[in-house]
């Protein structure tokens, strides 16, 4: 036996430990992975022995191994023997080796079981702790099922050192079995306050976790940690209590307010950066969560502010990286207090870390508004030009490009130049927006053409500077641009002869085809121009040396590989040449050359061709002709064609060809389109246009895993989700899109009229929802619920009609509907009265009593109430705030409602529509008795027509005489005054000059009827 | 909650390796070289947050790490941890470990020191860092924070693995005391350069 063991030691005199294979491994770095695997077979013959040392060093050795990316799982077994040792150091070892390489796969870990109970139940407090920290990290459902109630014992074991590891294993119990959170919970929430402040801290730690899982049902604990919060003086539990209100106030805004005063003052009071910085971040977050326009909070917002230039102001860069961060919250909601901070952020461009860069160019691009705009430009521009790192510059120059282009057009010519010195750049990636955003510019705003063509010029003219990047995306796309621009807008040039010669140079045929194509047809154009002004100038010579330089340049891109650009060329070629002919023998040219090229195309909105009316009698689906047709390519829907097709018919051979050729034509037209700036990229906005593009399945949907299903009634796909939601932005940007052409036309006065004929077409709806049946009563006021009401409310629609008896009686007949499955009883009216106007109650009421509604009202049954009101003055708009009281009673219950509605009385409610012959109409206009004031209304787009009767219809007025687009109408109130109106309409202008005895009414009466038509 | 804690040297070689999930060998390999990558580029005077790689986490995760001379701590963490908290964790890691290895360094020169760390501690020790690990951060989440507490903790700990006789009982020791002379070139202590490392907010653990 002692023989034995001295043999063992002289057998491990010989066996390498840790430091040993670290050694010799830094020794071997040329064969390293041999070393290894000779150590690994060392490792397995010392792991096959008895003796628990050998065995113990032997796992140290694999767990440094593990580390270096070997697999040891094939050891599992031994290093459960390693753990189930009587003593502390191999123990040790064997449990650091399960917790690097066990996991939920490892099948010897249902062996563990019995080890792991029996090492925290041990008298040595630090065999439990290993065991504890151990199960940590390879804890399974099964371990956690069975040693939940050992591990819930410990938690109120007598060391603070075992408790608070407890405490803490027990998130990971939680969350492998959670059926054991339930009876361990109230003992958690009693470490909340235990005395030793490790376990505290454990216990913050881990309901810290929970809540963030799922924080509703832990509201309730808001309180005791409300109580922590003001007393605790760790920092770090502070920090997660802190951090976990933050979490917690979304869902409950009063902890919010209360939690504002402890934040601030713990703000002015703590030293410790991080505490500070997570007080800000939380004092943030509650201010996002109460609801705007609680002004006595914008000192809070002040504070924050004020201790975030502190943070950003700091030496270190880990605090202003965290000061932009949290600023860039605070800019979501209070955007002007950030901006007043516009100096410290623009110093931070100049940051030499790149992260910080991009923080602040985040808070930049929130910043921009129309008065800084030049300032942050200008700052921009500057960095661009010694920016450093791609990422940054291309995020710099996507902010330019996106965010600062939708302003007025001094910003647009600023811009222009914006765009022309992005250009001179090189490696950048954003060539093709630069051009689409040139184009779009120089297209719609004809103000800034003249501007943008100098520009462009110049471009074309140093093209040479931009051509070594010849990257399919990169800039030379710019020149794309330039090129139609110029061309395009040739009458805009100073010296149209240089720029043709310019884009004749032979330099451009290394350019990309459909560049080289666009430079080729817009040289034409040039050309027209330039005939024009030497023929102006009466010298033929100029303009024959010109007819000579195409003639001598062209030939180049005839020979040019790509087929658009060798057919333009050769089609030009021969159209110059013919010219020239012509020239020769002084024949004047230039007015049909220019023909050539006359007109100018207006940007078509994307919705523009829906909204054309399909004249009557054309059916869009029916056969032109007998398939297979030949004039396939000017269909609109080739598909449709194609599909019939192939289902009809046994096809002959010759389909066969059409249709590769009709897919070839569709290929080129939609080429075409691509590159054609006047056709506005097909949002897909419709259905059809789905169907149609066969690109739109090609776009990357981008797959977001959801935890919680999407609850998108009748969508349950989630792509199909992003689809529709993606038709909404489109639509929405589109609708923008046209808002602003409409302002730019506006603002320059262009009274072009716009191509936008079809919108006018549209049916004249009432401005409100409310249906109202005037024709049959027409001595009725009007007074109609108001917005607020919402439309889709269960249960009633209001129809309401307001019945005027005298001079100050209105009688108001409102139409209850109910709209639900339910039984409606017991309702009650009631309105709020105003000075001015009172609902008339029975004798004996008081003022704020209802009045019962004499009837009750089985589903889908309506039925009317009529209700007096009694007014004083009729020349101001009433609106009086009303409320319905009712019972539902479904089959089981009967429920209390409330409804609220507003009640309007309008001006021109008091109006009743009153013929007037015209010899009486001007006595009255001659008596001088009337006050006059006057409208105008511009942007009407509608018929003269459609005008009156708008008028007529919503504001009872009766047309007296009408000569051409001049009408003259009239109209009384109920309290006898005239009002009387003139008008004109002249260029989408309407002017309204009106008289009427009572200023103030009239007032009312005109700016109705300026609502009406800004709405329509 | 921590994803993981790498330490890794300038070349990227794994000094330690801590992952609170499971992770395949190779995977855990994969994100040491992914994150040294990140990590290794930024110059030492930017800032110390890294938004996340992609292997470990997800956009909630960041990559928080301190440069030490020759060394890279690096944890991940989700958006529960405070990031200049954490900062602070590593600081204070390193001193907890700087202290249990040489604790008559730190009777000397307190302040010095300690804001560096000795790679060959790491490279001959990887155990012992573990066990001092353990003491600050268990199952991903943060234990103890107190700097006291967790050298009291350790040493005890030491104390009662010596009373046991070690691992390596007296003749391995003296086996690796000769090869130990047979290798004269590995220098005892190294420590390299002082990179003054701000630390902010300190005392407050």
């Amino acid at each position: 036996m002692a023989l034995k063991i001295v043999k063992g030691s002289i057998d491990r005199m010989f066996d390498k430990n840790l430091q040993d294979l670290v050694r010799g491994i830094r020794n071997h770095k040329e064969d390293e992975a041999k070393y290894i695997s000779t150590c690994i077979d060392e490792i397995k013959q010392e792991l096959k022995q008895d003796n628990i040392a050998v065995k113990a060093n032997a796992v140290c050795k694999l767990t440094y191994l593990q580390m270096l990316g070997y697999d040891v799982s094939w050891a599992a077994f031994n290093i459960v023997e390693v753990m189930s040792s009587s003593k502390f150091t191999y123990k040790r070892i064997g449990y650091l080796a399960a917790s690097q390489c066990f996991h939920e796969g490892t099948d010897v870990i249902m062996l563990t079981t019995n080890q792991i109970r029996k090492d925290l139940s041990s008298p040595n407090q630090y065999d439990t702790g290993v065991a504890l920290t151990g199960l940590s990290c390879f804890v399974t459902p099964d371990l956690a099922r069975d040693l939940a109630n050992d591990i819930m014992t410990l938690m109120s074991h007598t060391k603070p050192y075992i408790r608070k590891k407890a405490v803490l294993i027990m998130y990971k119990v939680f969350l492998k079995y959670p059926e054991s959170l339930r009876p361990a919970f109230p003992r958690l929430k009693e470490k909340l306050e235990d005395p030793d402040p490790g376990v505290q801290s454990a216990a913050v730690n881990v309901i810290c976790e929970l809540a963030r899982r799922n924080p509703k049902n832990y509201l309730s604990l808001a309180p005791l940690f409300f109580k922590l919060m003001t007393s605790s003086t760790n920092n770090w539990v502070l920090i997660k209590i802190i951090k976990l209100f933050g979490a917690l106030t979304p869902l409950e805004p009063r902890l919010g307010k209360k939690l504002i005063e402890p934040l601030t003052n713990l703000i002015h009071s703590t030293s410790a950066m991080s505490l500070l910085y997570e007080c800000v971040n939380t004092v943030i977050a509650v201010l996002i969560s109460l609801s705007s326009g609680m002004p006595n909070h914008s000192a809070s917002i002040q504070l924050c502010v004020q201790k975030l230039r502190i943070l950003i102001e700091d030496s270190d860069q880990n605090l202003k990286y965290l000061g932009l961060l949290a600023m860039s919250k605070i800019l979501k909601t209070h955007p002007k207090s950030v901006q007043s901070h516009k100096d410290l952020i623009l110093q931070c461009l100049d940051d030499k870390d790149e992260s910080i860069r991009l923080r602040a160019l985040d808070l930049l691009y929130g910043m921009v508004s129309k008065k800084n705009l030049m300032e942050i430009v200008k700052k921009l521009m500057l960095h661009v030009d010694k920016a450093e790192g791609t990422t940054y510059r291309d995020e710099l120059q996507h902010t330019c490009n996106t965010k600062l282009c939708n302003c007025s057009t001094l910003i647009l010519l600023r811009y222009i130049s914006i765009l022309v010195e992005l250009t001179r750049l090189e490696g950048t990636r954003h060539g093709h927006l630069i051009a689409s955003q040139m184009l779009d510019v120089a297209i719609r705003v004809k103000a800034i053409r003249a501007f943008a063509v100098a520009q462009m010029a110049m471009l074309l003219d140093n093209a040479h500077l931009l051509t070594g990047n010849m990257q399919r995306n990169g800039i030379c796309e710019v020149l794309y641009a330039a090129a139609w621009i110029c061309g395009e807008f040739s009458e805009h040039l100073e010296d149209p002869n240089q720029t043709l010669e310019a884009m004749l140079r032979p330099k451009v045929a290394t350019l990309p085809g459909h560049i080289q194509a666009v430079y080729v047809q817009n040289a034409a154009k040039l050309f027209a121009t330039v005939l024009r002004k030497h023929e102006g100038a009466t010298d033929s010579q100029a303009a024959q040396e010109t007819s000579q330089l195409l003639v001598e340049r062209l030939p180049l891109f005839v020979q040019s590989a790509n087929l658009e650009v060798q057919e333009r060329a050769s089609c030009i070629l021969q159209l110059v040449k013919y010219i020239q002919k012509l020239q020769q023998k002084d024949v004047e040219v230039a007015e049909e050359v220019s023909a050539l090229f006359a007109g100018e195309l207006n940007p078509v909105a994307p919705k523009a061709q829906k909204k054309v009316p399909v004249p009557e009698g054309l059916d869009l689906d029916a056969w032109i002709n007998e398939p297979p047709s030949e004039s396939e390519s000017e269909d609109e829907k080739p598909k449709a064609v194609f599909a019939k097709e192939e289902t009809k018919h046994s096809r002959p051979r010759h389909t066969e060809v059409d249709e590769k050729e009709l897919a070839r034509r569709r290929e080129a037209r939609k080429q075409e389109q691509a590159n054609n700036p006047f056709y506005i990229k097909s949002s897909p906005s419709s259905q059809k246009v789905y169907q149609d593009a066969p690109g739109v399945e090609h776009i990357p949907v981008v797959q977001i895993d959801l935890s919680v299903p999407l609850k998108v009634p009748g969508m349950p796909m989630s792509d199909q989700y992003l689809k529709l939601e993606e038709e909404r932005r489109q639509k929405e940007k589109a609708e923008k899109k046209k808002k602003e052409k409409k302002k730019k036309r506006e603002k320059h006065g262009k009274g072009k009229k716009h191509d936008s004929g079809p919108e006018s077409e549209e049916d004249i709806t009432p401005a409100h929802h409310v249906d109202i049946v005037t024709e049959e009563m027409p001595e009725n006021a009007l007074p109609s619920d108001d917005d607020d009401k919402d439309p889709n409310d269960p249960h009633k629609v209001y129809d309401i009609q307001g019945n005027l008896q005298d001079g100050s009686q209105v009688v108001v007949s409102v139409i209850f509907e109910n709209k639900s499955d339910s039984f409606l009883k017991s309702m009650e009216f009631n309105v709020l009265d105003s000075l001015n106007s009172k609902l008339q109650r029975p004798e004996g009421a008081g003022p704020h009593d209802g009045l019962v509604v004499p009837f009750q009202l089985p589903p889908g049954v309506s039925n009317e109430a009529r209700f007096i009101f009694s007014v004083q003055s009729i020349v101001m708009p009433q609106k009086l705030k009303g409320t319905l009281t009712f019972i539902v009673k479904s089959e089981d219950s009967s429920t209390h409602e409330k409804l609220d509605f507003k009640l309007h009385f309008t001006c021109t409610s008091y109006l009743i529509t009153t013929p007037c012959y015209s010899d009486a109409y001007a006595k009255l206009l001659e008596s001088g008795d009337l006050k006059s004031s006057s409208l105008r209304l511009e942007g009407v787009n509608m018929p003269f027509h459609h005008l009156l009767a708008r008028i007529c219809f919503h504001h009872h007025f009766s047309v007296v005489e009408r000569i051409d687009s001049c009408a003259s109408m009239y109209s009384r109130s109920i309290q006898g005054h005239h009002v009387c109106l003139l008008v004109k309409t002249a260029d989408q202008t309407v002017s309204i000059d009106a008289k009427c005895d009572e200023p103030s009414l009239l007032g009312n009466v005109l700016d109705e009827i300026k609502q009406t038509f800004s709405q329509c | 909650m921590i994803k993981a804690i790498l330490i890794f040297n300038n070349h990227g070689k794994p000094r330690l390796i801590r992952f609170y999930q499971y992770f395949a060998e190779d995977m855990q390999q994969q994100i040491i070289r992914e994150t040294f990558h990140l990590v290794s580029k930024r110059d030492d005077n930017v800032c110390n947050f890294l938004e996340g790689g992609s292997l470990i986490g997800g956009s909630d995760y960041k990559l928080i790490y301190r440069h030490y001379a020759t060394l890279y701590f690096v944890f991940c963490v989700d958006s529960s941890e405070s990031e200049l908290g954490i900062l602070d964790l590593i600081q204070v890691s390193v001193i907890i470990v700087n202290v249990c290895f040489h604790v008559q360094v730190f009777v000397e020169t307190l302040d010095k020191c300690f804001e560096n760390v000795c790679e060959l501690d790491l490279i001959f020790h990887m155990d012992k860092v573990h066990y001092i690990l353990q003491e600050v951060v268990m199952g991903g989440m943060v234990l103890e924070t107190n700097m006291n507490e967790i050298v009291a903790q350790v040493e005890l700990q030491n104390r009662m693995e010596k009373s046991e006789g070690g691992l390596s009982a007296a003749p391995a020791r003296a086996v690796s005391a000769v090869k130990n002379m047979n290798l004269p070139e590995i220098p005892r202590n190294i420590n390299i350069g002082d990179i003054n490392i701000k630390v902010p907010s300190l005392s407050p653990f």
